[in-house]
C-alpha cells in the first residue's frame, strides 16, 4: 500500500474518529502495520531507493503478516513529527524513521505512544521502545579507499558530503585511513553541501573538484549526479553510494556500496510479531551482508580487485579493522595508540579527522 | 589561480546561472504585466520531467526545449485560468502551482530515476573551444547563448516596442490600458504564457545542461531564487542577468573554495549558504535609498483585474 502524506493525513484522521474497538486478541490476528518514513524520494536510486527495497523484501518475506506505508520526502524537522504522530495513530506498531536527524521528534513521540515500537536509522538516542539500527558503511569506504589509493594518480580525492555529522565523518576516515595505507601522501578533501538531494550542485562540486586536480570522487549524498560528472570528464572515477550506479557511470564507477536493509526489516518485524522485540543499537556491516560490494568497474585491474577484496574479506572474518590504531588525526598528532581499536561508542560519535584529510573551515 | 583554473570557474557558473536567468526573465515579463505567478518552481520541475522524458525515447535535445516550453505554457495555463478568467487570488494559486508542479512532475517521472541521459553539447564546432579562452566564448550549449539573447530580447520588447508598451500599461494601470480598448486578460494570458514557457526552458536546463538524469526536485529552490532575483533586480532585465550571475557566482564560488582549500575555503560553509541572502538585503537597501527606483514595481502587481468594477 502507497500512500503520500496527503492521504494519510485522511486515513489517521478516519482512524482517530474511530472508537477503538480491537481487543488485544483481535489485534494480534490482523497484520502488523509496518511504517516507514524517508527523507527523500524512493526514486532516488540511493539512500531512500535501498530503504525502500528493504520494505518490499518485509512484505515479500513476511506476506500476510505485514501491512507497509511508506512517505516520503520528510523534512528533518517539525513535519517529521506531524508524520510520526499520524503514523502512530494510524495504527503503525512498528514505525522506521530512516534519517539521522529525525532523532529528537522519534524520541519525543515514542513517549507519547508507549506501545508502538520505533526504530530510528543511524541514530544514537535510545528509549523504552526506541532501538537504532544503521549499517556499518564505513567497512564498504574501506574497501573504496583501498581502490583510490591504488588507482588514483594525482593521489587527491574529494568527497561530498551532506552535513558533517558522525556517519559521514566516518565514512571519509575510513577511505583515506584505506587509501593512505597504500599511497601514503593520499588527501582526501571534503565539500559538504548542506543538503541530501540537489543533483545540481552535487555535479558543480564534483566539477570544482575536478577542476582543480582531484582524480577521485566518492559522495556520501543520494544521487549519482557526481559519478556522471566523473565519466563526462574522464577522470579515474567514483563510487557509487547506496546502489548500483553503473548505469550512470559505466566506465567511471569503480565499484558500489549496496545498502541492504532487507533482512533487518525482517528480523525487526518478526521481533514485533513474536513480541521479542527490545530496544538495542543494531549495526551489522559486510558480514552480515547488510553492507555489500557491488561490481568491479572494467577499469579496475585485477590486482586492485584482489586488494579490495582481501580488505573485504578481512572485515568479513574480523582479522582487519580499519580503525585499529596507530591513527592520527588531521594536525599529526597521535589519537589511536597502535593495536588499539576505536569502540563502537566512540565511532557514533566520531567529530575528528584523520591525518589526510584536509578538513573544511 | 591559474588561467585554465578561471575558465573552469567561469565555465561552471555560466552552467548554475542559466537557469535561474531564464526562469527569472519569463517571471519578470509575467510582473510586468502585473501578475505575480509564484508557481516558476513547479513549472521548471514539469518542465525538467518533460525535458527528460523527450530526450530519453528521442535523444532530441531541441525537441526536448520545446517541448519543455510547450509543458510549461500548459502548466502556466492552470494558473492563467484560475487567475486571469476567475480572478483567483494570484499568492495562492502560484503556490497551489508549485505544489501541483512539483507531484505532477514526480508522479510523471516514475520509472525514469535510473535512466541515464546525455548532455545537450556545445553549440559551436569543438575547433572554434579547443583553446581554454575561446571556450569562454564558445564553449557552451544553446542554452546558454539562448538565455543571453533573451536579456536583450526581454529588454528590447518591454522598452522599444509597442506591444511592451501596452504589457507595461496593462501592468501599472490596468483599468486606464482597459478603458482605452486594450483586453487586460489577453495580455495577461500572453505573458503567463511566455513566463510559462521560459520557466519550462529553464526546468529542462537541469536534464540537459547541468545533470543529466532525472530526479524528484531535482531544481532544487531555483525557481524560488528566480522569482526573488526580479525583486532583486528591480525589474529591469540588465539588472537580472547581473543578479543572476551573481548568485550563480557565489553558488559556485562555495564549492571551488571548499575543493580547493585555498584562502577562501575558510569561509565557513553557513556564510557562503547566507551570500546570496546578504547580497539582497544590501541591493533592498540601495534601492530604497534611491527614492525613484522605489516605485520600480508595476503597480497593478498581484491584483486581480475584474473590469466590472
Amino acid at each position: 500500500m502507497t500512500l503520500n502524506r496527503r492521504n494519510l493525513l485522511k486515513i489517521g484522521g478516519a482512524a482517530a474518529a474511530l472508537p477503538l474497538l480491537g481487543t488485544k486478541a483481535f489485534a494480534q490476528s490482523e497484520p502488523l502495520k509496518v511504517g516507514f518514513m524517508y527523507i527523500g524520494t524512493i526514486n532516488d536510486n540511493g539512500w531512500n531507493y535501498a530503504h525502500n527495497q528493504g520494505r518490499l523484501y518485509l512484505e515479500e518475506q513476511l506476506g500476510d503478516a505485514v501491512e507497509t506505508t511508506y512517505v516520503e520526502n520528510v523534512p528533518e524537522g517539525p513535519d517529521s513529527e506531524r508524520v510520526l504522530r499520524e503514523l502512530a495513530q494510524s495504527g503503525h506498531k512498528l514505525i522506521f524513521a530512516t534519517s539521522f536527524g529525525y532523532g529528537d521528534y522519534v524520541i519525543k513521540v515514542a513517549e507519547q505512544f508507549p506501545d508502538v515500537t520505533f526504530e530510528h536509522a543511524t541514530g544514537y538516542m535510545r528509549s523504552a521502545n526506541v532501538g537504532t539500527y544503521n549499517a556499518r558503511f564505513h567497512e564498504g569506504r574501506a574497501v573504496c579507499g583501498t581502490i583510490a589509493g591504488h588507482m588514483s594518480q594525482t593521489g587527491k580525492a574529494g568527497y561530498i558530503g551532506s552535513f558533517p555529522i558522525p556517519e559521514v565523518v566516518m565514512g571519509i576516515n575510513s577511505f583515506v585511513l584505506a587509501a593512505r595505507k597504500i599511497n601514503p601522501d593520499f588527501t582526501i578533501t571534503p565539500v559538504y553541501i548542506s543538503t541530501w538531494n540537489d543533483p545540481a550542485k552535487e555535479a558543480d562540486a564534483a566539477r570544482a573538484m575536478i577542476d582543480q586536480g582531484i582524480d577521485i570522487i566518492a559522495q556520501h549524498t543520494d544521487g549519482p549526479a557526481a559519478l556522471q560528472v566523473a565519466e563526462e570528464r574522464g577522470i579515474v572515477g567514483g563510487f557509487g553510494q547506496g546502489a548500483d550506479m553503473s548505469a550512470f557511470a559505466p566506465q567511471a564507477q569503480l565499484t558500489s556500496i549496496i545498502d541492504n536493509w532487507g533482512p533487518h526489516y525482517v528480523k525487526t518485524a518478526q521481533a514485533v510479531i513474536d513480541g521479542t522485540w527490545e530496544s538495542k543499537d543494531s549495526w551489522p556491516g559486510l558480514a552480515e551482508g547488510e553492507v555489500q560490494i557491488g561490481p568491479y568497474g572494467p577499469k579496475v585491474p585485477e590486482d586492485v580487485i584482489a586488494a579490495a577484496e582481501a580488505v573485504k574479506n578481512g572485515q568479513i572474518d574480523g582479522s582487519f579493522n580499519i580503525f585499529t590504531g596507530p591513527i592520527n588525526d588531521h594536525t599529526g598528532a597521535e589519537k589511536v595508540a597502535a593495536g588499539v581499536t576505536l569502540t563502537d561508542a566512540e565511532l557514533l560519535s566520531m567529530d575528528w579527522y584523520v591525518e589526510g584529510v584536509i578538513p573544511p573551515a | 589561480m591559474t588561467l585554465e583554473l578561471a575558465i573552469a570557474i567561469i565555465v561552471t557558473v555560466v552552467g548554475a546561472s542559466t537557469p535561474i536567468l531564464i526562469a527569472a526573465l519569463g517571471e519578470l515579463v509575467v510582473e510586468k504585466s502585473g501578475v505575480l505567478n509564484l508557481g516558476v518552481e513547479g513549472m521548471m520541475l514539469v518542465g525538467a520531467i518533460t525535458g527528460f522524458v523527450v530526450v530519453f525515447t528521442t535523444g532530441n535535445h531541441y525537441l526536448a526545449i520545446l517541448l519543455a516550453a510547450g509543458a510549461g505554457v500548459a502548466t502556466s495555463m492552470i494558473f492563467g485560468f484560475l487567475t486571469l478568467s476567475l480572478s483567483a487570488n494570484q499568492t495562492a494559486t502560484g503556490l497551489a502551482l508549485t505544489i501541483f508542479g512539483t507531484g505532477f512532475s514526480a508522479l510523471a517521472g516514475q520509472g525514469y530515476s535510473a535512466r541515464p541521459v546525455t548532455l545537450l553539447g556545445p553549440l559551436f564546432p569543438s575547433e572554434l573551444a579547443t583553446h581554454p579562452i575561446w571556450r569562454v566564448l564558445f564553449g557552451y550549449s544553446a542554452l546558454v547563448y539562448f538565455s543571453f539573447a533573451m536579456v536583450l530580447a526581454v529588454w528590447w520588447f518591454l522598452k522599444k516596442t509597442r506591444a511592451g508598451l501596452i504589457l507595461r500599461a496593462v501592468g501599472e494601470n490596468d483599468h486606464s490600458a482597459h478603458s482605452i480598448g486594450y483586453s487586460v486578460v489577453a495580455v495577461r494570458y500572453g505573458a503567463v504564457a511566455f513566463g510559462g514557457a521560459m520557466a519550462g526552458i529553464a526546468g529542462a536546463c537541469f536534464p540537459l545542461l547541468l545533470t543529466p538524469q532525472w530526479a524528484e526536485r531535482m531544481t532544487a529552490g531555483r525557481g524560488w531564487i528566480a522569482v526573488a532575483l526580479v525583486v532583486f533586480a528591480s525589474w529591469k532585465p540588465f539588472r537580472l542577468l547581473a543578479g543572476a550571475y551573481l548568485f550563480g557566482l557565489v553558488m559556485t564560488m562555495e564549492l571551488y573554495a571548499k575543493a580547493g582549500g585555498g584562502p577562501l575555503s575558510a569561509i565557513p560553509a553557513e556564510l557562503w549558504a547566507a551570500m546570496p541572502y546578504l547580497a539582497t538585503v544590501v541591493v533592498l537597501v540601495l534601492i530604497s535609498i534611491r527614492r525613484d527606483a522605489s516605485s520600480n514595481a508595476p503597480a497593478c502587481l498581484g491584483r486581480p483585474f475584474l473590469p466590472s468594477n
